[in-house]
């Protein structure tokens, strides 16, 4: 079931890196869909952005992933009755199990980010996929800028 | 024994089996169980004359040693040229040994007595004759001697009866009496590698823990694939596992016994436990336990409970812990100094020491060897991966495989062999060209062979030796 939901993503954002050179998605800037439930997953995709970018081997949050949390946080007090998932994803230059912990680290970054803007941490859970599950699947930098990244779903 | 055998002093040998795989072994799924008998007896002739014919591993990696393997004779020819096949693999997959073409072969009935000329004039060091018999039922009777060509001279004799179903096995034990006659080390071929089975798309990667014969025969996949697992290490005693399994989407370290199936979480965690390996006394695992950013080194008492909290990163990640042989100090891999080091720390968790100082690259997966003299490792920079071994002390680092990604050295238990991980690139932006497999290649960096396993492989860990 998570594994369709990240499969979806995965286009999203493939489709959107297409389009805007190397400019990362940034899908709260679009309006918003048409038959698109409030407060559902999909809106949080289309209209809020479920995903920050890391640079190589860190897990600082960067202005643009803060704008993106800053609008999750909004997005999560105007929904209060939605808890979510913070998962941290890495690239594929990195030992296995180096990056567990590394895209945990990532997903805590976020997390924290996310509670420091109100929002409680017993809504927040988080869990790390290391390297095995990429958005995209080339391997070069421009599929490796996308694959370090914490992705928030609702739960 | 309707011949006898010449020169030589015939002894019982002790019931051969290795503790847990000699009676029993897991089959697919996770829950299969059969009865693997184990030999029942096998009958032991050692050569008494001191001096036979031994050479020392760094000399054989120049010279492989010329071996004639003809055809076993007896009744039960099949199984015959079975056994002999299986045994010419392993030999000539060390890189000590060059099997000879049999084309090359003249006259190569064995027997008591081989007309050693014959076997000299293209240039065999070493020759391997042999004999298999049915005993009846499912027994069967595989007798083997290895003789030094040039001295002209029996240098080891044995004979195992056995059930049918454990033909693969003998042929590994004789190969490793052969490799340990010969090199004067014992061999690595009666042992088993522990892995991570993958398939499917880059990005829906399923993984099944699995387990193999080292030559990639007998493979059994453990788990079905609907969870992520990683890691996968031997118990000192070949009786179960330790590995890092997402059942439930929750990432714990767990054990899992290859008699039974049973899985057993290690400790009650919230965070997530990864890379675990068990202590050399096997009463203990070593892992690593996430907590906030970074992870901590902490060791767990194999029923789940008595945790110890070895190493406080402060942010750290601290991860892929390795025991020294004797126990008395780990190996680990943090990046508490900004780039991914190695350091080693005594087994309680004190005298922390960085050991890693290559310019400008960082390291990880440390794996202490078995002989305690090398830790083998995965070094990169922004556009290579490898794997190489440095001393416990940091010194004599040398690199034995290059390429665009690789990971995870783990030693064949004599310490001479090293299996990896190799990943290629993907060729678009599908995924496409994108396959991991496990590599093999000794410790001079010789020898690089992919190891034929059934789908993608990668996360080993080699048994340890039987007894």
């Amino acid at each position: 079931m998570n594994i369709k939901i990240l499969g979806a993503f995965a286009a999203v954002a493939l489709l959107a890196a297409c389009s805007s050179d190397d400019k990362m998605a940034t899908p709260g800037t679009t309006a918003a869909t048409s038959g698109i439930v409030a407060g559902s997953q999909e809106d949080l995709v289309a209209n809020v952005g479920d995903r920050v970018f890391y640079d190589l081997n860190k897990s600082a949050l960067k202005t643009e992933g803060k704008a993106t949390l800053d609008r999750q946080a909004a997005w999560l007090a105007k929904w209060a009755k939605n808890n979510v998932q913070v998962a941290g994803n890495c690239d594929e230059r990195g030992t296995s199990e180096f990056n567990i912990a590394l895209g945990n680290r990532r997903a805590k970054a976020s997390k924290d980010y996310l509670v420091a803007k109100g929002v409680a941490g017993t809504r927040i859970s988080t869990i790390s996929y290391g390297k095995d599950r990429p958005v995209a699947l080339g391997s070069n930098e421009q599929a490796w800028m996308q694959n370090r990244n914490a992705i928030t779903s609702v739960k | 024994m309707t011949r006898p055998m010449t020169g030589i002093d015939q002894q019982i040998l002790p019931a051969l089996t290795v503790p847990g795989f000699g009676r029993r072994r897991m089959l697919a799924g996770g829950a299969g169980l059969i009865t693997l008998p184990m030999i029942p007896h096998g009958a032991w002739a050692q050569a008494t004359r001191p001096g036979a014919a031994e050479i020392t591993v760094d000399r054989a990696r120049n010279e492989p040693i010329a071996i004639a393997l003809p055809a076993f004779s007896g009744d039960s020819a099949g199984l015959a040229r079975d056994i002999v096949g299986v045994i010419s693999n392993n030999l000539a997959r060390s890189g000590l040994f060059r099997v000879i073409d049999p084309a090359a072969y003249v006259n190569a009935s064995g027997g008591d007595a081989p007309n050693f000329a014959n076997w000299k004039a293209i240039s065999a060091q070493a020759l391997v004759t042999g004999k298999v018999d049915g005993q009846g039922g499912d027994k069967v009777r595989v007798e083997f001697r290895l003789w030094d060509v040039l001295q002209g001279a029996q240098i080891q004799g044995t004979a195992y009866t056995a059930t049918l179903t454990n033909w693969r096995r003998i042929a590994h034990i004789m190969s490793d009496v052969i490799y340990e006659r010969m090199l004067g080390e014992k061999g690595y071929f009666d042992t088993r590698i522990v892995y991570i089975a993958m398939s499917g798309p880059k990005d829906r990667r399923v993984k099944r823990l699995a387990i193999m014969d080292q030559d990639a025969e007998n493979n059994r996949f453990l788990t079905d694939g609907s969870f992520l697992v990683y890691s996968p290490r031997f118990h000192p005693t070949q009786d179960k596992i330790t590995f890092m399994s997402y059942s439930n989407n929750r990432p714990r370290v767990y054990t899992f016994d290859l008699a039974t199936g049973r899985q057993q979480i290690m400790g009650q965690f919230e965070d997530i436990t990864l890379s675990p390996r068990f202590a050399p006394d096997g009463n203990s695992v070593v892992m690593a336990q996430t907590r906030g950013g970074g992870s901590d080194i902490i060791s767990v008492g194999a029923n789940g409970s008595g945790v110890r909290r070895l190493t406080d990163g402060g942010g750290a990640i601290d991860v892929s812990p390795c025991y020294a042989p004797d126990g008395t100090q780990i190996v680990f891999n943090s990046d508490r100094g900004g780039d991914q080091q190695l350091y080693v720390m005594d087994a309680g968790g004190g005298g922390i020491k960085r050991i890693s100082f290559g310019a400008s690259r960082q390291y990880a997966t440390p794996m202490w060897s078995p002989r305690g003299d090398l830790i083998a490792f995965t070094s990169f920079n922004s556009a290579t991966f490898s794997i190489g071994v440095m001393r416990p002390d940091g010194s004599g680092e040398r690199i034995l495989s290059e390429s665009f990604y690789c990971e995870g050295p783990t030693f064949a238990p004599n310490g001479r062999m090293i299996a990896f991980t190799r990943e290629t690139a993907s060729q678009d932006a599908r995924g496409r060209g994108y396959s991991s497999k496990l590599v093999t290649i000794d410790i001079a960096g010789f020898n690089e062979r992919v190891v034929n396993t059934p789908t993608d492989g990668g996360d080993a860990s080699w048994s340890p030796l039987g007894q």
